[in-house]
């Protein structure tokens, strides 16, 4: 019965991460590569994406404050990159419309949309926590629920 | 499930289940990226290794060539720009490469494609598109069977398709007017490959037509066709219609008359030990064994591709004398008269070599120097920036023509003596090297070795035009092994594309080198022209240089230098080769079918047998030696097929390498000075 619940926690859970936009379609394609033999995969990609993202958004948040304009296009190039890996289908957004906004040179639309980015990010990064909390709790053996 | 024969360094994937196993090695440095990619992969049901750098990868590759089938690579990484890791393992490993970006601009694509990519995908990659990769390694395999089992036989047949993807086409299409195509960066087009000749029989890539053996008698024939109207005026149809011979095509007559021409020119120029023919003939072609230098460099100078600069500065990391001596001490016929200095000169490549290098076939007994050409091999893998630059291999590529005078016995007259045929510049932007214009003969006689060059001058760039190399013309006593040129010629095409980079003058070096045994310079599927001359050199050559070249040979150099520099080393010389002959296993065969088609026809070596084995490769490494050497010393690029000098010397066997005379010294090219 808790694993039922479980279940079908994790799935509205994931649900409304589609329905409110925060990932999309390529994040299917990681649960798609998810097997027997790659048991945690979405997971790890994930966290891969937490620390990556992490990192580039610090080293762009430090062009921008010395308005480095010019790191810009590769880092923006990764980070949009890892968003599209994991369908982060917003912060993905934000990212194209900062890479735009440092195109034309406009320091202003990047400062916002960086300080966007970083929202979005944050954003997902703890709806992202929830499901796998949820989710990890499912994968948890049954025995282990037989304590609730 | 495909039945493939993936012989990629012994493991054999099953080739039933192919594509199921197929093994990659994917690049990127972002850990997301790479991590979704191998999943990917895993699902497709290949076999995946992973890392984050390109410099590690290159490592693996080379480590081991033959444990990966393709590479999948990003473009934008902090180690290592993704380009050049494609140039150099196109180059060295002669293995697909797909490129990965998260950009679909067209010029980066572009880009792409045109230093060697077989497919470019974006991020993110998606299952559907990685489902269908394995066509490449199919595609590549099948159509260039290059090294490693590359039967002296196949390689006649298929002197396009050998050479593998890299580059190799385009030396078939070295036709001896020039119209190397070569670069193939993946194609599959081998046809053009072979065209050395011009004539489109023999080489055009997967030479499906069957090869003409000119045996004694029929050389007799032919030379007393030749003679009667003189090789200044000799045409091929002439000459057919004078042989009054059932089933000789016209093209038959052409390449051999190409070669023939090479041949006496080499004979003339390289001022060969054994009483060349050109003694015989007098060189007087002085004129003749110009090599067109402007002909052929022409291309060559727009060679410079980027990677492949065959440029001085290649050269110039080696020591210029080194491979000539070696090229020299053999008893193979330095090709003096290609010393035109300018050829040899170590920096000399390109661009304004082509007129060096050519120079060097002129008959003057100029001292071949081929030494520039000695270092193909050394051209050390200057990193792999330099390294590629083929040009710099090749001028490295000594050709030297000793024996061939031997050969040459029956010379027809001086007339005959290799008319350094104005390089058909036949490549376009390519390496002319065409080496030997022989001036009577049609352009097409050149194209053989040179066809090879060209390509590696510039990938895309060169033309196959090498031709001017190949002309053998002076075959008189050919043994006719047929060569297996279309091996040769192959690789060389191949190569050429690689190589195409720098301009590859030696393409032009090699067919000046004259009277090389023939085999090599008109390597348009001449293969038994070649056979003859080859014998002799190529014994050495072929067998020796090409292992060891193979070795040598920068790994830039697309397998086709290490063709080379079996190629060229068969005298012995191969010292300069040899070293980059390591590499040049794969990418002799590649390069050379590029670039080769001058250079393996130099190499005739009787010891055709290493050619044989990547005759992708020697035709690579001839081009490729021939291109250094043009650098330094216009190898000889007589290749004018490569196939035929692959075949030539493949046929012969061992022979004493004294027919080569040539000695192609492919310099240690420098894999990196390549790129």
């Amino acid at each position: 019965m808790e694993r039922n619940q479980l279940r079908r926690q994790v799935a509205l859970t994931r649900q409304s991460l589609f329905d409110q936009g925060f990932l999309d379609d390529q994040f299917i394609q990681l649960e798609d590569l998810q097997d027997d033999a790659n048991p945690n995969f979405v997971e790890e990609v994930v966290t891969l994406y937490y620390r990556d993202s992490a990192r580039l958004i610090n080293n762009i948040e430090k062009a921008l404050s010395v308005y480095n304009f010019l790191s810009f296009p590769s880092l923006l190039d990764f980070l949009v990159q890892q968003h599209f890996y994991i369908g982060a289908k917003k912060v993905k957004a934000e990212c194209t419309l900062f890479r735009e906004y440092c195109r034309a040179g406009n320091g202003e639309g990047c400062t916002r949309t960086f300080q966007q980015i970083k929202k979005e990010y944050a954003t997902l990064k703890g709806k992202l926590e929830a499901y796998f909390q949820v989710l990890f709790h499912l994968m948890l053996p049954l025995s282990s629920l037989i304590s609730q | 499930m495909m039945t493939v024969d993936c012989q990629r360094g012994g493991n054999l994937v099953s080739e039933k289940k192919f594509p199921v196993g197929m093994r990659i090695l994917a690049v990127d440095d972002d850990p997301i990226c790479l991590k979704v990619l191998e999943n990917l992969l895993r699902k497709c049901q290949y076999e995946v290794t992973t890392t984050n750098q390109a410099i590690t990868a290159l490592e693996m590759l080379r480590e081991n060539r033959n444990k990966y089938d393709l590479v999948i690579s990003d473009v934008n990484m902090p180690d290592m720009d993704g380009f050049k890791l494609l140039e150099l393992v196109g180059l060295e490993m002669d293995l697909p490469v797909i490129m990965l970006s998260s950009h679909g601009d067209k010029e980066f694509v572009y880009k792409g494609v045109t230093h060697g990519a077989v497919d470019y995908l974006l991020k993110p990659v998606r299952m559907e598109e990685l489902k269908n990769i394995w066509q490449h390694v199919i595609r590549r395999k099948k159509w260039y069977p290059k090294e490693q089992n590359r039967s002296p036989n196949q390689d006649k047949v298929d002197d396009g398709a050998g050479e593998g993807e890299q580059g190799v086409t385009s030396t078939g299409s070295a036709d001896q007017n020039g119209k190397l195509n070569r670069k193939r960066k993946d194609q599959d087009e081998e046809d053009e490959e072979e065209g050395e000749d011009g004539n489109d029989n023999e080489v055009s890539g997967n030479q499906k037509k069957p090869r003409v053996v000119w045996s004694v008698d029929l050389h007799q024939k032919f030379v007393s066709a030749v003679n009667q109207m003189g090789l200044d005026k000799a045409v091929p149809k002439k000459i057919l219609d004078l042989m009054n011979v059932d089933g000789l095509t016209r093209e038959n007559v052409a390449s051999h008359l190409q070669k023939f021409r090479l041949y006496l020119k080499r004979l003339s120029c390289g001022g060969h030990q054994q009483g060349n023919m050109v003694s015989a003939y007098g060189a007087k072609d002085s004129s003749y064994l110009r090599m067109n230098s402007t002909d052929g460099f022409g291309d060559f100078r727009s060679m410079h591709g980027p990677g492949i600069q065959l440029s001085s500065t290649s050269l110039s990391s080696y020591p210029p004398g080194t491979l000539l001596g070696r090229l020299n001490s053999p008893g193979g016929l330095t090709l003096r008269g290609i010393a035109s200095s300018g050829l040899l000169q170590p920096g000399l490549l390109p661009t304004n070599q082509g007129k060096n290098l050519f120079q060097g076939i002129s008959l003057e007994p100029k001292q071949l120097q081929m030494k520039s050409i000695n270092h193909i091999g050394e051209f050390n893998h200057k990193g792999d920036t330099a390294g590629f630059t083929l040009a710099r291999c090749f001028p490295d590529v000594k050709v030297t023509i000793g024996s061939l005078s031997n050969t040459i016995s029956s010379a027809t007259s001086s007339a005959l003596i290799l008319q350094a045929n104005p390089l058909q510049n036949h490549s376009k932007g390519s390496l002319v090297t065409q080496s030997l214009s022989m001036p009577s003969l049609n352009q097409e006689s050149f194209d053989v070795g040179i066809h090879g060059s060209s390509n590696f001058l510039d990938h895309s760039r060169c033309d196959d035009n090498w031709q001017g190399a190949a002309q053998l013309s002076a075959f008189p006593s050919f043994r006719h092994d047929p060569l297996p040129s279309s091996t040769l010629r192959d690789n060389i095409s191949s190569t050429t594309s690689r190589i195409v980079n720098s301009p590859i003058d030696f393409s032009s070096t090699a067919s000046l080198r004259g009277p090389l045994e023939d085999s090599r310079v008109d390597m348009q599927g001449q293969t038994d022209f070649i056979g003859n001359i080859f014998q002799n050199t190529t014994n050495y050559i072929s067998k020796n240089r090409w292992e060891e070249n193979s070795q040598n040979y920068n790994p830039g150099l697309n397998g086709s230098f290490g063709a080379m520099n079996s190629l060229v080393s068969g005298n012995g010389s191969s010292g300069a080769l040899n070293q980059s002959m390591d590499q040049r296993k794969r990418f002799g065969a590649s390069m050379i079918g590029q670039s080769n088609s001058g250079a393996l026809s130099m190499f005739q070596h009787p010891d055709v047998e290493n050619f044989a084995l990547d005759p992708k490769m020697r035709s690579n490494e001839d081009v490729i030696l021939e291109q250094t050497k043009s650098q330094n010393d216009f190898v000889q690029n007589s290749y004018e097929s490569l196939d035929d000098i692959m075949n030539a010397m493949i046929k012969q066997g061992q022979n004493d390498a004294s027919l080569m005379g040539g000695e192609f010294r492919f310099g240690s090219f420098s894999p990196g000075s390549c790129m």
